[in-house]
């Protein structure tokens, strides 16, 4: 039987990046997602402007993918790689900022550059636009972590041949709190992908 | 005219979230997209709002878009002329 296999994670938690469990980065002076996300991605350097235009919740997920996928070789898989990311609170900060454009009707001026981010599966679609993944994506908004569902989902369209690598995870910005866990399979590595271990892997720094 | 286009690049740079962006490292001469400073489609949408919300100035044809938008000279002008 097919089988998919864990091979490398990443966790953004407290202001801080882990990879694999280690610590990579840490900015103790931000006291925002904003700011965090500047910090990161100076340090990063992707070089990639679009970033600033992006919502504070899709510039988490786009710096966690670039944690997660900037030094992995993904020729082999691009066009079959797909996303599927889950989070308890969807883009609510952001609906938020567009509904006070249009509370009131004597200043109604809804900004189009807020509201084109007022779903989460626009963050799937910039991390797909970077990396030119081509794979199928779905965003699901659950409580907490659900590490059945991302992993059975996961595999099953590996099972049934819709993609041969995936991203996973969840990343979730609420008024007070920010987090992103990302993890990347595919069809070889050590560690088999189900969900003991995905849920393993999300408490490593817990 | 001078302070409208100096007034304009600060306006833009924040409704346009062009971070690391100074006032003066825009041309107001250089085309704001394609090859100038690269504005996408929804950059296209923000400056339309931009325009009735700061200066309460509705474009009536979207087709003259391509034309007002070209520059911020050319944004700056439109704006001297149909402002009331």
């Amino acid at each position: 039987m097919k089988e998919l296999f864990i091979n490398k994670y990443c966790h953004i938690k407290n202001n801080k990046v882990f990879v694999d469990g280690e610590l990579v980065f840490a900015e103790s002076d931000a006291d925002s997602l904003r700011a965090f996300a500047k910090s990161l991605y100076r340090h990063l350097k992707p070089s990639y402007n679009k970033f600033f235009k992006m919502d504070e919740i899709s510039k988490l997920g786009f710096l966690a993918a670039e944690v997660l996928l900037g030094n992995v070789d993904l020729s082999e898989y691009q066009e079959d790689i797909s996303v599927v990311l889950s989070n308890s609170h969807s883009t609510l900060i952001t609906d938020k900022k567009h509904q006070a454009t249009i509370n009131d009707d004597n200043n109604f001026f809804p900004s189009p550059s807020v509201f084109v981010y007022t779903l989460p599966n626009i963050m799937i679609g910039e991390i797909s636009i970077r990396y030119k993944l081509k794979g199928e994506n779905a965003f699901f908004i659950v409580e907490n972590f659900n590490a059945n569902l991302i992993a059975s989902h996961i595999n099953n369209l590996f099972l049934t041949n819709k993609s041969k690598a995936f991203v996973g995870g969840w990343v979730n910005q609420s008024e007070d709190d920010f987090e992103a866990f990302l993890y990347f399979a595919s069809k070889s590595g050590e560690l088999v992908h189900n969900a003991m271990e995905v849920n393993r892997i999300f408490n490593v720094i817990a | 005219m001078e302070k409208l286009i100096e007034k304009l690049k600060v306006e833009i740079i924040e409704a346009l979230n062009l971070e690391d962006m100074e006032p003066e490292d825009i041309d107001e001469k250089e085309s704001l997209f394609g090859e100038g400073l690269g504005l996408d489609s929804i950059d296209a949408l923000e400056l339309i709002v931009l325009l009735e919300k700061e200066y309460g100035i509705k474009i009536q044809n979207p087709k003259d878009g391509q034309k007002i938008f070209f520059s911020i000279e050319t944004m700056a002008q439109f704006i001297k002329e149909n402002q009331k």
